[in-house]
């Protein structure tokens, strides 16, 4: 018997999708912000645990150039064991409820397939990567590799410097983002909806960012 | 994959032109493949002369700005807002854009690709319709603007009403007429026998001269102005105006409000030297002009033909569906509807009595019974009626009943031939059981009262909602009071009629699902009629008759009346009539959907809203009939 006491524990081969997921970071070509594509996203959770927790829909849509594609969004609901009642009246999502459901496993493959290197976009977006991230751990995978932004922070940097301190401390829920922005609530709390109604926030950020027509995409983050 | 944002852009297309054309389906199609853009203030979506995008646009939210470049100016053309359409035109003709799109605010816009739209709205008539009319209006013209908008609401007008104003007019044939040398009196006799408004003044080639109408009888000869005795020369309106039989409405009303007049003659050339062929006032140009209640009910009374009047009742089913649509109130809508369907009876009646050969021997009286009685009749349903003639003697009865049999049988032919189908219990005048002698309707009722039996109170229900339609009043007022006499003697019928009520079966099972029909032609429908409508007219009937008032046939009216009487229970009796109307309103709108008495049900093709709807009515239903068994004492006697 041999030992090879140095050897570095072998690691685990990646699984296919993983490896073409990883591939879209090799080479990312410089865009304009016209040129980008930002991917919106949402998720609904059981709760705000990060370990205890799990996703039970994602939805996201895909904006460049200002417009969004109906056709290429991205609508999803998740088997999950973890069921928690008390926020079943936020989401509307019932354990048995008559969504046809994929598993998480299923669900981060697309996921995955559907974003490729784009920019995700999110409101408190920390927090849908972060539960991503854990379904990622969960099947021994490493963390998402986009580039994400936060509409919060956006819209914070939006407002004239001259506001920036008159702006409350606390968090700004997309609720309040909408209130401000003009933006109808219709929809809220699904993951689909609430990602539209983020990329609408987002484009009309952006549109007050732009106000020079110079923006570029490195300006954002 | 599910697409919710997508059923969100169709819940918004489907309220515009021409989307509103397309099936559900289709227009779900196109849903999924739209693109959503954001425009800033003054973003331009595209330029004069830019090659054409793949996608039409429809605003969402904010406004689109069209302009067209001239050599030194920028014109606006129009201002298209939310659910208006451009850019499709130059798609359509494979052109570039004649103009610069530009965002007037904030907007949103929806991006439709034109290939699927191609795609879906390839052979559907009304879209490619609405289209060549929306270009063939839009002409591109600064001084069009204001229009733009009305040019689709006449579209949609147009649609709904299936009927144009350019089409001609149906002018009255063969007008009465009267030559110069008649006098006055003469003429307003014949008026008032043809039971018309006016007359032709002629020469003796037949080419009108003059008019006189009632305004002219009132303000010449009852103001005392001319004698009655002189020639109609003297008073008549000259020159009439004349036209051609080819004139559309539209024309005629033009011509009416230009020439300030209110008849126009037809000639033969159009012009006022040929022969007179016809006349038309401005109630010809009202009644083609479509649905008005006053016209229609004025067309019945002159109508001389059935035929005539079952083309008269048609348009009252085109009125009824109107004023579903424009979600105008029951109580009103069936006030109108019954007033129609009385008129349509009392015209029969008349046209009948002029085809027997003698006038009736004694008087007689036309009963409505059911839902016509009760005024709730808004489709056609089956007849229910019945006579009731004086007595006569012994020797005389059997002539007399002949008589008006056969009377009856006239009057129901013409009423199925009009629409109303016959009764298929026979409970109709021309049935030999139901034209009786006045004190053989009393005998009748007093049978049915004391000796009650099942088929008593079947028949009962129906006979004790009768309104007396056409005839003598008075014998249908005295059959009331002798009903109402024997009724407070022996109140055991109410026990039948509160059994009968309760009896109907709960339209909801024990699992709140609705109960629906076993077998038969309509397995698996669901009765309105008898689960929910019944027990609450039955209810209605029996409350009220408990309380000896008789002249209040209407369910909604009579559980108003109820909630007058008794304020305790105030609030379920307007529950009641409320639901009552409801559901009403539910069957007429079932039954012109899928033309018929709109009784039965199809629950899956309900919408999850309307069977929440109809399940509240039923609240109703359940606590009136538990009134009703303590109030009748029926728990016991079941």
């Amino acid at each position: 018997m041999k030992f090879n006491w140095f050897q570095k524990k072998v690691k685990k081969a990646l699984p296919t999708f993983f490896i073409e997921y990883e591939n879209n970071f090799l080479e990312i070509p410089k865009l304009t912000i016209e040129e980008t594509k930002f991917i919106v996203f949402d998720t609904e959770t059981t709760g705000f645990h990060k370990i205890k927790d799990r996703i039970l829909s994602i939805g996201a849509v895909t904006l460049t150039n200002n417009t969004l594609n109906i056709n290429n969004s991205f609508e999803t609901y998740l088997k999950q064991d973890v069921f928690n009642p008390e926020t079943v009246h936020i989401h509307g999502i019932l354990k048995n409820g008559n969504h046809t459901k994929i598993t998480e496993l299923e669900a981060l493959k697309q996921f995955l397939k559907y974003i490729g290197n784009s920019i995700l976009v999110g409101h408190h977006v920390g927090f849908d990567v972060t539960m991503i991230n854990q379904i990622l751990q969960r099947h021994h995978l490493p963390n998402l590799k986009n580039k994400t932004l936060d509409t919060e922070f956006l819209f914070r940097k939006s407002k004239h410097a001259v506001y920036q301190n008159t702006l409350p401390k606390k968090r700004y829920t997309l609720d309040n983002l909408c209130d401000e922005l003009n933006i109808s609530k219709s929809d809220r709390h699904t993951a689909i909806g609430d990602a539209f109604i983020t990329a609408i926030a987002f484009l009309k950020i952006i549109s007050r960012l732009n106000k020079n027509n110079n923006l570029t995409v490195r300006d954002l983050f | 994959m599910k697409n919710s944002i997508a059923e969100r852009v169709f819940d918004f297309l489907k309220n515009y032109p021409p989307f509103n054309l397309l099936s559900k389906d289709k227009l779900m199609d196109i849903s999924k493949e739209i693109n959503i853009i954001y425009l800033e203030k003054g973003k331009i979506l595209f330029n004069q002369n830019d090659t054409n995008h793949n996608h039409f646009y429809i605003v969402r939210n904010g406004a689109i700005n069209l302009y067209k470049n001239l050599k030194k100016e920028k014109i606006l053309i129009d201002i298209c807002d939310g659910g208006d359409i451009f850019g499709l035109r130059p798609l359509i003709s494979k052109e570039n854009y004649v103009l610069d799109a530009i965002a007037n605010e904030e907007s949103i816009i929806y991006g439709i690709p034109i290939k699927t739209f191609e795609a879906v709205s390839e052979n559907n008539l009304k879209v490619n319709k609405y289209l060549i009319t929306s270009f063939a209006s839009k002409s591109f013209d600064p001084y069009t603007n204001e229009q733009n908008n009305n040019i689709f609401t006449d579209y949609i007008v147009k649609d709904k009403l299936k009927y144009s104003n350019l089409h001609s007019v149906n002018y009255t044939k063969k007008p009465l007429s009267c030559t110069v040398n008649t006098t006055i009196k003469e003429a307003a006799i014949k008026m008032s026998n043809q039971k018309v408004g006016c007359i032709v003044v002629v020469d003796d080639k037949d080419i009108p001269k003059g008019i006189i109408t009632n305004s002219d009888l009132k303000n010449k000869i009852a103001t005392g102005l001319f004698s009655i005795d002189i020639s109609v020369k003297e008073i008549m309106s000259s020159p009439v105006i004349t036209q051609t039989k080819k004139l559309t409405v539209l024309d005629a009303q033009l011509q009416m409000i230009k020439q300030k007049v209110g008849h126009l003659c037809i000639t033969i050339d159009g012009t006022n030297n040929s022969k007179l062929i016809g006349i038309l006032n401005n109630h010809d140009v009202l009644a083609s002009l479509g649905n008005n209640p006053t016209v229609i009910l004025k067309e019945i009374k002159r109508a001389k033909r059935t035929n005539e009047i079952r083309k008269i009742r048609s348009k009252a089913n085109l009125l009824l569906k109107s004023y579903l649509e424009q979600n105008i109130p029951l109580s009103h809508i069936s006030k109108i509807i019954s007033e129609i369907n009385d008129a349509v009876t009392i015209r029969v009646v008349e046209l009948a009595l002029k085809k027997m050969d003698s006038p009736p021997p004694v008087k007689f009286t036309w009963l409505a019974l059911g839902s016509q009685g009760r005024k709730e009749q808004l489709l056609y349903t089956d007849q229910d009626n019945a006579l009731i003639f004086e007595d006569t003697t012994t020797e005389n009865y059997l002539e007399t009943k002949n008589y008006f049999l056969k009377l009856a049988g006239h009057i129901t032919k013409s009423l199925h031939k009009i629409g109303y189908e016959y009764c298929p219990a026979e409970m109709m005048a021309s049935n030999p059981k139901w034209c009786l002698s006045l004190s053989e309707w009393k005998n009748q009722f007093n049978d049915w009262i004391i000796n009650i039996d099942e088929k008593a109170i079947l028949l009962s229900s129906i006979f004790f909602d009768f309104n007396a339609i056409y005839g003598d009043t008075d014998m249908s007022k005295e059959l009331t009071k002798s009903i109402f006499k024997t009724l407070n003697e022996k109140s055991l019928l109410y026990t039948f009629l509160g059994k009968e009520a309760i009896a109907s079966p709960s339209p909801l099972g024990f699992f709140r699902q609705f109960l629906v029909e076993n077998n038969g032609d309509h397995k698996d429908s669901f009765n309105i009629k008898k689960r929910a409508l019944m027990p609450l007219i039955n209810a209605a009937r029996l409350l009220i008759l408990s309380n000896n008032i008789f002249e209040i046939n209407n369910t909604g009216l009579r559980f108003e009346k109820l909630a007058e009487i008794e304020p305790q229970n105030k609030e379920l009796y307007q529950s009641c009539s409320y639901a009552f109307k409801a559901l009403l309103k539910f069957k007429t709108k079932q039954g012109i959907l899928h033309n018929d008495s709109g009784k039965f049900i199809k629950l899956e093709s309900l919408t999850k809203e309307e069977k929440l709807k109809l399940k509240r009515c039923f609240k109703p239903i359940r606590e009136i009939q538990e009134v009703l068994s303590h109030r009748f004492n029926l728990s016991n006697k079941i």
